[in-house]
Formats: structure tokens, C-alpha cells, sequence
């Protein structure tokens, strides 16, 4: 409760200044709304680029139109987005949605595989090198390359899952998940599988886990009831840092298998000038990090009261 | 249990797109509409999508020239449905009469009238409204309903494609207009093609928009009240597949069933894919209106000399690699305008590959060989320009290696320095920052006068909010005249002579050296027919309902 309250505060300073921060490196990059739409309509008259420029409020200070921003956020109106002419949260929230999912599950998979063969390389240390190599593989081998691989081979070439995209009508969406889910999943899974086995040999060599052996306890039931909770304070680091990607999204997954998400549209959004999308989609991502941080650090220090101590 | 797990996958396999019936169409194109508004942004994925669920009142055919689409008849001096006049002001003026056909219907059945122009009219005469071109609502100073299907457009200016209305479309006004009424600023964003885009009553076309999934998809089905050629297909679904190589694994698991060449795979991959997929797909290569081309900074002392621009072209193998890159499947352009344009001049000045021919030239122009094989000048300057186009555009990219290396042969230097295309078209070009050689594309429409990129005073400058695009900085008294008297020409064949000399102008002056026409590439399945793609502003969707199931 403590760091709680330590660290709402620092969050909201964060917050504040990430997203001043944004504003400017948006608000500099060449290409402005006005340029960009005098791109299109290549007839338009200094007169009218200059109207056009009041309209979007362009010919005000770059600071000015920051705090009216923020001011209006403050007060819950988050505005339209300029880029899909819908409020922002409509674009918002179904990019979000299909990341939660896709990403969600990914992670879930990983983390479960992960531990799985971690648990697998600190109960036979021979099958140590087979998960080693495997977690190399899985950190080596680029994203987009698996993804075409898989997608030749189940979709293209043995016809058994759809290639990418999302489910039509009447077409089962898990079947949309499977390869993309695949793809992340098999990367994420490295590191969970590395750490677990580091964390879990670790704990398993303690005098306690001695002590539960010379007591009867079974090697599974040492490993899941004893070893893995001692273990657990790594891997909840790392799911902490992945929580970012639960809301910031897969941009290269999400363009290899054609599923909109919040990784794509965070891109589009910055590199199409769209400062209201581009913002709270950044502001998101922020947030969500750095509270599931603090969910975290909370747990770690639940599960390690010594933490707290410290 | 495993084959249980194959059975299962392949029950969810099953897609999908193999097995579904003719009685509905895929078709993958490589962007999203940003909105669904017609009048408001020209936008290709948004024109795609809308050519099945609108009818413009004009539009240019496969032959490129004009033709009605839900006018009976194109207004022309002849037939009295345009006449010469003055303006209030006495300024040379038009007034045209168009008649819509009768039976035109929204899809709920209410008839599309004059009063749905004359909306879109005034919702277009209203700056913040922000329909484009801006500049067809400013001239189209009166507009007069003349009965249900009759309107009459009064314009203060001449031109001789007066009969087109181009992006000036109908718009249901008894939804529309209360919209825009409530907050003219604010209609882009409210208007029910955004909030409401299933709504049938907005779409007047053989289909309408029946599902849309943000960033994947749209479906259209039939316009119940379409009153024209029963389309093939009860459901057509449009998938966005941004990356091209995820777009040629659907096409090839059977998720779509087509891909669009308006928005479809680049000419390479196309072509590699052809030689690969045998006879499963047909492939149709369709030379368009998006011209590739060299920009100069004039304002650059060497490059204001018109021997070392022609010296630049002479020594580029456009049709080497035109061959090696593309198949051989897009024209080595002479100038902006099309060969398919009725005012194309096949024998303005073709420059083809003359290596000697351009060293000459340099010679001449004063360069003599220099250390490490760069030419320089009397004053000890070397002839070295920055090439810049979009980084990450691969096929552009490929080119300008080629081209540096061609224009090294001869003795110049291009130093390549690219940018992301925000940054290049954004600041680079528009606001002329580049020192040397800008590669980019144009899009233009059927005899179009290049008024923004050529005439002087369309030179981008502060003072003027860098509007205009004629950003190589290209004056030219007699190109400025030709310009100028062109669009005033009614009569096509006085008109005809105008065009020639200006593009042979344009082609000995070389303000930018002319690359390609760029070709679309459309990939069909065997079994549909009568799909005919333009080349230009008007997509073939607009034509669905000669779409057909091969039997």
C-alpha cells in the first residue's frame, strides 16, 4: 500500500511529461495537417492553406495548443481522430481489443511453455542443452521470417489454418489466433523458458528443497509447491515488462498476418500527424507499463517479504 | 487424438474462401479507408470501396474519355446543356445543366435528386466543411435546381472538360444536411458515412456497405433499389492486407480470391508470382496514370544548364530497366502525359539511352573527366547532386542504385540520401529543400492540364504557404502561355496542337526527367470475367456490374 502511494504520484509525473514530451516530437516533425492535405488537393491557394491552417488550429503556438490538449483530457474528451474522422476511443478501442487478445494469449503461452521447459531443464539437467538451444532458436529467429514460414506451411501449403487476417462470418476466430499467437509466443517463450531454469536450479539446490526431498517429497511436488513461488520473483519482472506489449502491440506479427491492432495504429497514427490518437494511444501504453510494474513489485515483495524489508 | 487435432484444423481450414460459393467475391486491396465520405479527401482504397456502392454523375471510361453515370446525357455546347455566358462580374462564364437518370435510388429506396446535388454544392462552398478540390466548389458559384433530376451549375471559369463533376457527387441530404447544419467545422467527423456507415439510404449504387471492420474489412451486398445491370455477386468482401507478401499468402491459401491492381501488389512481386502460380490466377498488367519521374532544382547553377538535364536522361537506361526490374511491363515515359490520352504526342523528344551522346553533351556544357572518373568544371567543381527519394520504398530504392550507377559511367555523381516519406514529402519537396534530384511519382486524370507542376507561379515559396507544386522551380514563358490557353480550348482538335507543343516543350527543357508510367498489376481468379481496369482516377469497381462468373 506504501508503494502505492510512493508511486501514483511518480506515474502521473511521468505521464505528464511523456506526454508533453510527444506533443513536441510530434508536433515538430515536418508535415503538418495542412501540408499533408495540401499534398492531396494540389489546387489549393496560399489563401485557402492559410484557412486551413486556423481551422486546425495550426497557427497557434505549439505549447498553447499542448495545454488545451491536455486540459481537454483532463476533462475526459479525448477528441477525433484525424486520420479515421471517428472519436478517438472508437478507433481506439478495437485495436485494443484484438491486441489484448493476440498478445494476451501469446504472452500466456509463452510463459507457460516457458516455465514448462525451464522446469523441464532444472529437473534433468540433460535436457538442460535441448532447452537452451531451443530458447536460442526461439531469440535468434526473426518474427516476420516465422511468421511466412508458418503461414507457407499451414495455410499456404497444407491448407489447415486461414493466413492471416480476421474471421469473417461464421468463421471460427480461434482458428485466426493459432499462427500469430504461434509466432509471438515462440519468440516470448526464450526468456521465460532461460529464466525459469536459471531461477528454479537455483532454488532447487537451497538446503530447504534438501530438507522436503529427505522428507519424501516427490522432485514434481518440490519443484511446483516449493521451488517455483522462490523462483517466481524474475518471472514476474518479466511479465511486468511484457504487460507494455499487451497494449502496445506487435507491429511487425500484426502487418505479417494482416490483423489490425494497436501496434499498427500506433504508427499510423505518429507518422499521419494524428496528434489526439497518437497521444492517448502512447499515454496508454505508458500507463499500463508502469502499472502492471507496480502490480509487480507489489507481488514480488508479497511473495518475498524481505523485499519490503529492503 | 491427433487426428482429432487434423480433423479440427481442418474443419477450421476449410475456409473459408475455398469452399465458399460463386455467389460472393474476395478481394484484397493493401490499404484501409481513412473515412467513407465521397466528397470529403480523394483517397484510392475509399474511391475502390465506394466504386461498388456509388454512382458519381460522371466519370472517365476504360477508354478514358468522359461518359455519364447517373446523368442521362453529358452536357456539351452542342446539345445546349452547357452555354457560354458572363459572369455577374463580366468575367467569361458557364452554365451547365445535367439530368439525373431516372430511377436512381438511395438504398432505401428514396429517390436521388437535385436537391442531394445541391447539398453536396453548398456543403462544398463551405471552406470548413473540407470537401476537395476546394477548387471546383469556389468556381461553381450558383447552382439552380431546375426540377426533381434537373440541376444547373453556373461555374465563373471555362474549361474544356466542363461536362465532368468528378469528386462533386450526390449526397442524401435528408441525412446529410441536418448533420452539417448542426456544426459545419465538425461535419467531417459527424457526418453518418462515419457514424453510420451501414445505414443503406447512403449508398446509391449496385451495392451498399453492410459490415466494416475497423483496419480489416468491409462487406457490401446488393442495393436492394439499384435500378441498373444486376451485379454477379450477392457479397462482395474487401480485405485489407497492408503487407504485400502476407496479401500473395492469402491470395494463395484461398482467403480472397482476387487482388485489386488499384491497391495491389507492386508490378515486381506481381510478376515473380505469375511465373511461380502457373495457371491458377490471371494476371493483367494495366500501364496507369501514376507517372514516375526525376524532379531538378533548377534554382541549382548546374542544373539550370538544359545541356547537363538532357545530358542526365541520355545517359539513364529507362528501358533497360524498365526490362530488368518490371517485365518490361510499364512505357518509358516521354513526359507526364499518358500514351493512352487522346493528347498524348508520341513524337516529342524520346532521349533514349546515348551514352556518348550524353558525354558529349557534358563536354560541351563544360565538365571534362576529373579525378576518380567524376567530372568537374573549369572552376575545379565537381558534378555531384544529392538523388533523393522515400526511404523504404524498395522498388524506388533498387532504381536510384541503377541509375547511380549509370549516371556514374558518365562521369556524374549521384549521392543518395533518402528520407521517410513524411519527412520527404512533408518538408524536403513541398518546401523545395532539396539541393539536386527528387524521385517521386505524380497521379494525374485523363488530359490533365499541368498547371501546378509547370507553370511559374505555382513555384512553392513561404509567401505563398508553399502551395503549388511546381517544385523544380521550372519558368517558362511559353510553357506559362500554353498552360494558360489550353483549358480555355473547347473544341479538341485546336486543342490538340496546344498539348503537342507543350509537351514537346516540356520534353527538351526537361524540368524533370520523365522515368515511367507505372502499371497496376491485377490478379484475378480464372473463373471471373469482365473485370476492365482503367488506369487512371476511375477504378474498375465503378464497372461491377459487368462482373461475371465464368460459367
Amino acid at each position: 500500500m506504501r508503494l502505492a502511494l510512493l508511486r501514483l504520484p511518480q506515474i502521473a509525473l511521468t505521464l505528464a511529461l511523456l506526454s508533453l514530451a510527444a506533443w513536441l516530437a510530434i508536433g515538430l516533425m515536418p508535415g503538418d495537417p495542412a501540408s499533408l492535405a495540401l499534398m492531396s488537393d494540389p489546387r489549393l491557394t496560399p489563401e485557402d492553406v492559410a484557412r486551413l491552417r486556423a481551422l486546425h488550429g495550426l497557427d497557434r503556438p505549439l505549447m498553447e495548443r499542448y495545454l488545451a490538449w491536455a486540459m481537454g483530457l483532463l476533462r475526459g474528451e479525448f477528441g477525433y481522430s484525424r486520420l479515421f474522422a471517428q472519436p478517438v476511443v472508437a478507433v481506439l478501442w478495437p485495436a485494443l481489443r484484438s491486441t489484448l487478445v493476440l498478445v494476451g494469449l501469446a504472452v500466456a503461452v509463452a510463459a507457460v511453455a516457458g516455465v514448462a521447459l525451464g522446469a523441464l531443464a532444472a529437473l534433468r539437467p540433460r535436457a538442460g542443452g535441448f532447452v537452451d538451444a531451443l530458447a536460442l532458436l526461439a531469440q535468434a529467429v526473426p518474427s516476420f521470417w516465422l511468421g511466412i514460414l508458418l503461414i507457407i506451411l499451414f495455410a499456404v501449403t497444407l491448407g489447415w489454418l486461414p493466413a492471416g487476417g480476421l474471421p469473417g462470418e461464421g468463421q471460427p476466430a480461434w482458428a485466426f489466433l493459432v499462427l500469430p499467437v504461434a509466432t509471438i509466443g515462440f519468440g516470448q517463450m526464450a526468456a521465460y523458458a532461460r529464466h525459469s531454469a536459471a531461477a528454479l536450479g537455483e532454488a532447487l539446490r537451497q538446503p530447504w528443497a534438501r530438507s522436503a526431498r529427505a522428507r519424501g517429497a516427490s522432485d514434481q511436488r518440490v519443484l511446483w509447491r516449493h521451488a517455483l513461488p522462490n523462483a517466481g520473483v524474475p518471472l514476474l519482472t518479466l511479465l511486468a515488462l511484457d504487460a507494455g506489449s499487451l497494449v502496445s502491440g506487435a507491429l511487425v506479427t500484426e502487418t505479417v498476418f494482416a490483423r489490425p491492432g494497436m501496434g499498427k495504429l500506433l504508427y499510423d497514427a505518429v507518422m499521419g500527424n494524428d496528434y489526439n490518437l497518437a497521444l492517448l494511444a502512447l499515454l496508454l501504453v505508458a500507463l499500463v507499463t508502469m502499472l502492471a510494474t507496480l502490480a509487480a513489485d507489489i507481488a514480488q515483495r508479497w511473495l518475498d517479504p524481505r523485499l519490503e524489508e529492503a | 487424438m491427433r487426428h482429432a487435432l487434423l480433423a479440427a484444423l481442418a474443419l477450421a481450414a476449410t475456409p473459408a474462401a475455398a469452399q465458399q460459393a460463386r455467389d460472393s467475391l474476395t478481394i484484397g486491396i493493401t490499404q484501409y479507408p481513412a473515412n467513407f465520405h465521397p466528397n470529403i479527401e480523394a483517397m484510392a482504397a475509399k474511391a475502390y470501396i465506394l466504386g461498388f456502392a456509388l454512382r458519381p454523375v460522371t466519370a472517365y471510361g476504360e477508354d478514358w474519355k468522359l461518359a455519364c453515370m447517373s446523368c442521362d446525357t453529358l452536357p456539351s455546347i452542342e446539345n445546349g446543356q452547357a452555354k457560354l455566358e458572363q459572369t455577374p462580374d463580366g468575367k467569361p462564364g458557364i452554365r451547365i445543366t445535367w439530368r439525373l437518370k431516372e430511377g436512381e435510388k438511395w438504398g432505401d429506396g428514396t429517390p436521388v435528386t437535385a436537391e442531394d446535388m445541391r447539398f453536396a454544392w453548398e456543403a462544398g462552398r463551405a471552406f470548413e466543411t473540407g470537401f476537395g478540390p476546394a477548387e471546383t466548389y469556389r468556381s461553381a458559384y450558383e447552382f439552380i435546381v431546375e426540377d426533381a433530376r434537373s440541376f444547373t451549375v453556373r461555374f465563373d471559369k471555362v474549361t474544356f472538360d466542363f461536362a465532368g463533376l468528378g469528386q462533386f457527387q450526390p449526397l442524401p441530404a435528408r441525412i446529410e444536411r441536418p448533420i452539417w447544419e448542426a456544426d459545419k467545422a465538425g461535419y467531417r467527423t459527424r457526418s453518418a458515412y462515419e457514424t453510420a456507415t451501414t445505414n443503406p439510404a447512403l449508398y446509391d449504387g449496385p451495392y451498399r456497405i453492410a459490415a466494416v471492420q475497423p483496419g480489416a474489412g468491409v462487406t457490401l451486398e446488393r442495393n436492394a433499389h439499384w435500378a441498373g445491370p444486376a451485379p454477379a455477386f450477392n457479397r462482395i468482401n474487401i480485405r485489407t492486407v497492408e503487407n504485400t507478401a502476407a496479401m500473395e499468402a492469402q491470395l494463395l491459401a484461398g482467403q480472397v480470391d482476387m487482388v485489386a491492381g488499384e491497391l495491389g501488389l507492386p508490378l515486381e512481386q506481381a510478376a515473380a508470382l505469375e511465373k511461380r502460380s502457373g495457371d491458377r490466377f490471371r494476371f493483367f498488367y494495366r500501364p496507369g496514370l501514376t507517372y514516375e519521374h526525376i524532379d531538378l532544382r533548377l534554382d541549382n547553377p548546374v542544373l539550370a544548364d538544359r545541356r547537363v538535364r538532357q545530358a542526365l536522361l541520355l545517359a539513364a537506361d529507362r528501358a533497360q530497366i524498365v526490362a530488368r526490374l518490371y517485365d518490361g511491363r510499364q512505357p518509358v515515359a516521354l513526359g507526364s502525359v499518358h500514351p493512352d490520352d487522346v493528347m498524348y504526342d508520341k513524337d516529342a523528344p524520346a532521349w533514349p539511352y546515348d551514352p556518348a551522346r550524353a558525354k558529349a553533351l557534358l563536354e560541351e556544357a563544360g565538365w571534362r573527366p576529373g579525378p576518380g572518373g567524376i567530372r568537374r568544371n573549369a572552376a575545379g567543381e565537381t558534378l555531384s547532386f544529392d538523388l533523393m527519394t522515400t526511404a523504404g520504398n524498395r522498388a524506388r530504392e533498387q532504381v536510384q542504385q541503377i541509375l547511380a550507377g549509370q549516371w556514374r559511367a558518365v562521369g556524374v555523381e549521384a549521392r543518395i540520401r533518402n528520407e521517410p516519406p513524411r519527412v520527404f514529402f512533408g518538408e524536403t519537396v513541398s518546401q523545395r529543400k532539396f539541393t539536386g534530384m527528387a524521385m517521386f511519382a505524380w497521379v494525374s486524370s485523363p488530359e490533365n492540364v499541368p498547371r501546378t507542376i509547370f507553370h511559374s507561379d505555382e513555384i512553392p515559396t513561404a509567401a505563398r504557404n508553399w502551395s503549388g507544386q511546381n517544385y523544380a522551380g521550372f519558368s517558362n514563358p511559353e510553357a506559362d502561355r500554353l498552360i494558360e490557353a489550353l483549358p480555355l480550348e473547347l473544341d479538341p482538335a485546336r486543342r490538340r496542337p496546344l498539348w503537342s507543343q507543350l509537351q514537346r516543350l516540356i520534353a527538351t527543357e526537361l524540368p524533370s526527367l520523365p522515368l515511367w508510367h507505372r502499371a497496376d498489376a491485377h490478379v484475378w481468379p480464372r473463373w471471373l470475367d469482365g473485370v476492365r481496369p482503367t488506369g487512371h482516377q476511375n477504378y474498375s469497381s465503378l464497372w461491377v456490374t459487368e462482373w461475371r462468373v465464368k460459367p
